[in-house]
């Protein structure tokens, strides 16, 4: 597609525009660090060494970016159907109980008959979860945002009666299930890449990585290239134009939320049988909510998730050895560096894009004269 | 900054050789800093973290050294934490909460040469000491404190998360009550279901509100920071609180009845100061009233609230306790 003489550069919005709106927030940033007697440079030095540096930080940032895809895709394939999935946190603690369920009780089996098992478990019980809310939303009108975050609580409640008292391995205080045998667990990157000669410091990441890849992927091709995406669409642009074509908003609605919950439930395969390795209290750790900001600045295209997502992986990661570096900045400064940049990337859109719009106008109007 | 890096993995190659000497001279003193995790909560929680890290900065404050640590955010992060910890050769890793002992089983078994202490679990492994406490008699005699104070037969406890630690709390005060007074209700609620439970004033305030309304006059909170909307709804409705883990009383004199003192402070500062003396081992400390690890606290705030019988009528039941001629029941027990 080319851009008319009056218009600017597809690429400055897609590019120019994130990283002017990046520079913005870490510029923001840095006087917060200033303002604390820490040096501005040291602390985006630490950041991104921190997340960069060593194969191992690389290793953490792209396990943190996996959770943060699934969650990211999940927010975006409900978005496209005009709906604020807010749940994917309760949809990714249930898929991880998907998981976790199916360990337990088949972890003697072979892992490549336990590996799809998890995989079906995972998105299954994550779809059932964003079922209801989707269900209620199609046919009694109850708003997906409110139902959602009731969910979430209500998987919470959940999870903590059966960690507590069902689940949990006896002769422990800390409310946790036994470990699954070791046969079952997702390969680790470190041990591949150390087997092919790399050698690779332990990190969590693992195979669940290539699965959000494949994922987004497959997200792009539903939401694109399959009429059933093109439905799903056409509800989200606009339900009455899609009932006039002869699709089901109701029926949409709901395959929309099951799709949404079964990636967020993804994230339990990511967590549970990736790194974990048992079921655990609060192992969705916001990953879920998170999700709604990687979907945001991802523009809900997969491949703007999987980006945001890597950024976001690389501020977590970073940011957990700003406090280890550096003694006056604690883990509260990552929020502030993650707040600056969703403010930035996501409210204060209009800051800077139609002065930058403008200038590219007037270069290729000049250029065209 | 890359040159920090490079000194560091320096001194990781040079120094586990020392240790192992010190290892050997059992004795001898180790003042590389120590090191502590602080759990989900955060160091300023003015509860359970808290007073771990009371007991840090006393170290710090006797010795002049500087401890490193480090707050954990997500679960993740808690086996990352140790590691960057254990990796900076410190004199002792303290893994503060039970959430810490499946990544402390990783870790210590990577650093063999590295001392843990783990702070309200127990693991077993030669470089592990493993420190819990008898919550459930500190609750005990706290229940006692709360009955004879209630004149409505009705006393209060607040909660949490509903997890085993919390239900050992909420069973001894429960059974501490009865002992006085058999036919005394004792309501119970859990604040939440997710980790924001620990720290949320508004809804603990709301829960001691709607006990009150059902009659309770002394309410007793396992919160953290939780539990300071409890008290603040006790004041202003002129009725008793108990506090926990810290001594809470000077919160707001004439209201606190008392607090349930866990000396995680003290825990926390025994590992640091015996790993730089040398005298650390590893096993489990289990720190009950026999020990002082755990106790009510009585002081000029809450001294006017304590009438001399109360206090004789506790003491008794901490001394038949300590001989054991009161079992406390342990809902953690194995």
């Amino acid at each position: 597609m080319t851009a008319g003489p009056t218009e600017a550069p597809r690429w400055v919005g897609l590019v120019l525009l994130p990283v002017v709106n990046l520079v913005a927030a870490f510029a923001l940033a840095g006087l917060v660090a200033l303002a604390l007697n820490e040096s501005p440079i040291q602390l985006m030095h630490v950041l991104f060494f921190g997340a960069f540096g060593t194969l191992e930080s690389v290793g953490f940032t792209l396990y943190y970016t996996t959770s943060f895809i699934f969650a990211g895709l999940a927010v975006a394939v409900a978005f496209h159907c005009g709906l604020f999935n807010i749940g994917g946190e309760g949809q990714a603690y249930i898929g991880g109980l998907g998981v976790g369920l199916v360990c337990l009780a088949f972890d003697t089996l072979p892992f490549i008959v336990v590996l799809p098992l998890a995989l079906l478990a995972a998105m299954g019980f994550g779809a059932a979860w964003a079922y209801v809310p989707g269900w209620l939303q199609a046919k009694r009108g109850s708003h997906v945002v409110i139902t959602t975050i009731m969910f979430n609580f209500i998987a919470a409640a959940l999870m903590t009666y059966l960690l507590v008292d069902v689940l949990i391995k006896p002769g422990q205080s800390s409310p946790e299930t036994r470990e699954f045998a070791q046969g079952v667990w997702l390969p680790l990157a470190h041990d591949w890449l150390t087997a092919i000669g790399i050698p690779m410091p332990r990190s969590p990441l693992n195979l669940s990585f290539v699965f959000a890849l494949a994922a987004a992927a497959l997200v792009w091709v539903f939401i694109w290239h399959t009429r059933w995406g093109y439905e799903l669409r056409a509800v989200g642009l606009n339900e009455e134009a899609a009932v006039y074509a002869g699709i089901s908003p109701s029926r949409q609605i709901i395959v929309a939320m099951a799709i949404s919950g079964g990636l967020a439930g993804l994230v339990g395969i990511n967590e549970i049988l990736g790194v974990h390795h048992r079921l655990l209290l609060g192992f969705p750790a916001g990953y879920g909510f998170i999700g709604i900001a990687v979907a945001l600045m991802g523009r809900n295209h997969p491949v703007g998730v999987c980006l945001a997502a890597l950024l976001f992986g690389a501020l977590f990661q970073g940011g957990s050895e700003i406090s280890f570096e550096m003694r006056n900045l604690n883990r509260e400064m990552v929020v502030v560096i993650e707040g600056l940049v969703i403010l930035f990337c996501g409210a204060l859109e209009n800051l800077f894009r139609p002065r930058l719009e403008a200038l590219f106008r007037r270069r290729r109007a000049a250029a065209a004269a | 900054m890359t040159i920090k890096r490079r000194t560091f993995l320096g001194a990781g190659i040079a120094l586990p050789g020392l240790a192992a000497f010190g290892g050997r001279a059992l004795a001898q003193q180790n003042n590389q800093p120590p090191a502590i995790q602080f759990d989900m909560g955060g160091k300023f929680d003015r509860s359970f973290n808290q007073a771990a890290y009371d007991g840090a900065e006393r170290f710090q404050r006797e010795s002049s050294i500087r401890y490193l640590e480090f707050e954990v955010t997500n679960p993740t992060q808690r086996e990352q934490g140790l590691r960057n910890l254990a990796r900076r050769n410190p004199s002792v890793v303290v893994g503060v909460g039970f959430a810490n002992r499946s990544p402390l089983e990783v870790v210590s078994r990577e650093f063999p040469q590295i001392k843990f202490t783990l702070i309200d679990d127990v693991l077993d492994a030669a470089n592990v000491q493993s420190v819990v406490f008898r919550e459930h008699e500190g609750s005990f005699l706290v229940g006692m404190i709360a009955a004879m104070a209630s004149r409505t037969a009705k006393v209060g406890f607040i909660g949490g998360m509903d997890i085993p630690l919390i239900r050992k709390f909420a069973r001894g005060y429960s059974e501490g009550a009865k002992h006085v007074n058999a036919n005394i209700e004792v309501f119970e609620n859990m604040t939440g279901t997710t980790p924001s439970a620990w720290n949320d004033p508004s809804r603990g305030g709301e829960l001691a509100r709607s006990q009150i309304a059902r009659g309770a006059d002394v309410i007793y909170a396992a919160a953290g920071g939780t539990g300071i909307g409890v008290y603040q709804a006790c004041r202003e409705a002129g009725k008793y609180a108990i506090g926990v883990d810290s001594n809470q009383n000077h919160l707001h004199p004439g209201t606190m009845l008392t607090s349930m003192i866990k000396r995680v402070d003290v825990a926390v500062y025994d590992a640091m100061t015996s790993a730089r003396a040398g005298t650390w081992r590893n096993g489990t400390r289990v720190l009950g009233l026999r020990e002082n690890g755990v106790g009510w606290a009585l002081d000029e705030h809450n001294r006017s609230l304590i009438t001399a019988d109360m206090e004789r009528r506790v003491n008794e039941a901490r001394d038949a306790i300590i001989a054991g001629r009161i079992t406390v029941t342990d809902v953690t027990a194995r």
